[in-house]
């Protein structure tokens, strides 16, 4: 009897209490806590074993440990390794930005150079192949890096430096420096990469020499030597007058 | 019948029973070895942090408040667990009953106990997390300011503006709390098995299994609610685990909070107000079995 009565007080309690443990939960998801799915896309991902540890509250802790293991596997150049392990990595914590930007950075800049220096592949453009498809995952993280993080300002810069260094464009470097600008908690020099990027841009001069020379004007501490000189590039490439423009660098 | 001078409910006979309990824990050998465990765990964080280079705040972080979580639930399991089968054998439970002493006032008395150990345990591995991440987060800016002795002194100010909002953060104290509500949780719950099983040994087994089954309730809880192509049988299931089980889920916060996930006040009001409420829901439900237990 008296277990019957504690069963029933269980319940009762259960059924009071789920509708505001729902209503937290969804709360805390809103605010981007738990922002993890516990599929089985992600068991398979990260084992058993893990999988259950992640499911106890030590997801953060495995992500660590995964990531030390990464340097591991950066001291042996495996990059496979570390691709496998920054993909557990991101889905265990995707609101780590560094884990994103690291991962984008191993990929496109570490295993992109060493694909093209690959004294193993004698065909050029197989190198260049491999590199392109580094790049590619590179950019990969860092565009679902973006998805999960939409409010940070560092993997949109993060991206912009990818289209900037590894893919000479300059149109989407710009877009995305800008993007980073307008969010809070941006650098300051983001709004400043934004327009020298702008400027390499064809077509797009006119736009260009607007925001650099906004920047020329809004601060001394602006007026940094790539601004100067990309000013005077676009001073030239649009024949602005000689008296709107900005004094000659000192040689 | 009561003497004219014994009170119903009594807030010092709680307060011996407390100060005991807490005595009687301090001095178990297994409580050391996990504190030290702990201290070594964030101490060794510390170590740790030197293999990275950009993220050693955010292992630090997460050592220290996984460590912390980790031992604050085993302790509140631990030395919850063997509270009555302990009073038991000593036949501490029959002298103290004896006396006019209520059951309820013994259980809130042997909770308290537990609840002031888990509070000190946190309070202390606290302050070692934020000692241990003052010393690194002091360690780096002294680098970068050596790093940078050539930079304009603003670029320098950014740069240390960086690293101290990456090292410390107001957030991490919700944290803490968080995790110390969720300790008072299990702590309770063991109470609560303790009452009608046998022995410690199946009270920790049970509350394992139950640790388990409470971090997979949410997604029991999700189920039940959406799933519509599932049979009767394990909707049943699915509503069994939801309504007994206790979402301990939403009690891990700290993976988030380490990475800048700033906590609305109201909400971390709410999932701290939710953990008390189970806190005092499993022990008014320990009372109740304990109540007319055969001692």
């Amino acid at each position: 009897m008296r277990f019957f009565a504690v069963f029933l007080s269980l319940a009762m309690f259960g059924a009071a209490k789920w509708p505001a443990e729902h209503a937290i939960s969804a709360a805390h998801r809103s605010e981007h806590f738990r922002a993890l799915n516990f599929d089985l896309g992600l068991r398979e991902q990260i084992g058993q074993m893990g999988f259950v540890a992640a499911l106890s509250g030590f997801r953060s802790l495995i992500a660590d440990v995964l990531f030390i293991q990464t340097h591991v596997a950066w001291e042996r150049t495996d990059w496979g390794r570390i691709l496998v392990l920054f993909r557990q990595i991101t889905t265990l914590q995707p609101r780590e930005i560094l884990f994103w930007d690291m991962a984008a950075w191993h990929m496109a800049w570490n295993a992109g150079t060493a694909a093209l220096n690959d004294s193993t592949q004698p065909r050029l453009a197989l190198r260049i192949k491999a590199q392109r498809e580094y790049f590619q995952l590179g950019k990969d993280f860092l565009e679902r890096g973006i998805r999960n993080n939409p409010e940070r300002p560092q993997l949109y810069e993060a991206l912009a430096r990818l289209y900037r260094d590894k893919y000479k464009d300059h149109e989407h470097a710009a877009e995305f420096f800008g993007k980073a600008a307008g969010l809070p908690g941006a650098p300051s020099y983001a709004k400043r990469f934004a327009a020298y990027e702008l400027s390499h841009c064809e077509g797009r001069e006119r736009e260009a020499y607007d925001r650099l020379h906004a920047l020329y004007i809004v601060s001394e501490n602006e007026r940094l030597p790539t601004l100067l000189s990309r000013l005077k590039h676009l001073e030239i490439t649009l024949d602005v007058p000689l008296d709107q423009r900005i004094p000659d660098l000192p040689r | 019948m009561n003497s004219p001078g014994h009170r119903a409910f009594s807030f010092g006979r709680i307060a011996a029973i407390t100060a005991n309990t807490l005595t009687e824990l301090t001095r178990l050998k297994i409580f050391h070895v996990v504190l030290l465990f702990a201290l070594l765990l964030i101490g060794s964080s510390i170590f740790m942090s030197q293999f990275t280079f950009q993220q050693e705040f955010q292992v630090l972080k997460d050592v220290a408040l996984g460590s912390m979580s980790l031992f604050t639930s085993l302790l509140a399991v631990v030395a919850t667990a063997r509270l009555l089968p302990q009073d038991l054998d000593d036949r501490t439970l029959y002298t103290i009953l004896a006396k006019p002493v209520p059951r309820f006032e013994y259980l809130v008395g042997k909770l308290a106990g537990v609840l002031l150990l888990l509070a000190l345990s946190v309070i202390i591995m606290s302050a070692l997390f934020l000692i241990a991440l003052n010393v690194r987060e002091q360690i780096v800016l002294h680098e970068t300011m050596r790093q940078m002795s050539a930079s304009p002194p603003e670029q320098m100010a950014e740069a240390l503006r960086a690293v101290s909002a990456s090292a410390f953060d107001m957030n991490l104290f919700p944290g803490i709390a968080i995790i110390y509500a969720k300790a008072c949780l299990l702590a309770s719950l063991t109470l609560f098995v303790s009452t009608f099983a046998t022995t410690s040994i199946f009270t920790t087994v049970v509350m394992v299994f139950i640790y388990f089954i409470g971090h997979l309730q949410a997604i029991a809880r999700e189920s039940w609610l959406q799933s519509n192509s599932v049979g009767w049988l394990t909707r049943v299931f699915l509503a069994f685990v939801t309504l007994l089980f206790p979402d301990l889920q939403l009690f891990n916060l700290v993976d988030d909070i380490v990475v800048g996930t700033a906590i609305p006040l109201a909400l971390f009001a709410k999932t701290a107000a939710l953990g008390f409420f189970y806190t005092g829901f499993y022990l008014l439900l320990a009372w109740t079995v304990f109540y007319r237990k055969e001692l």
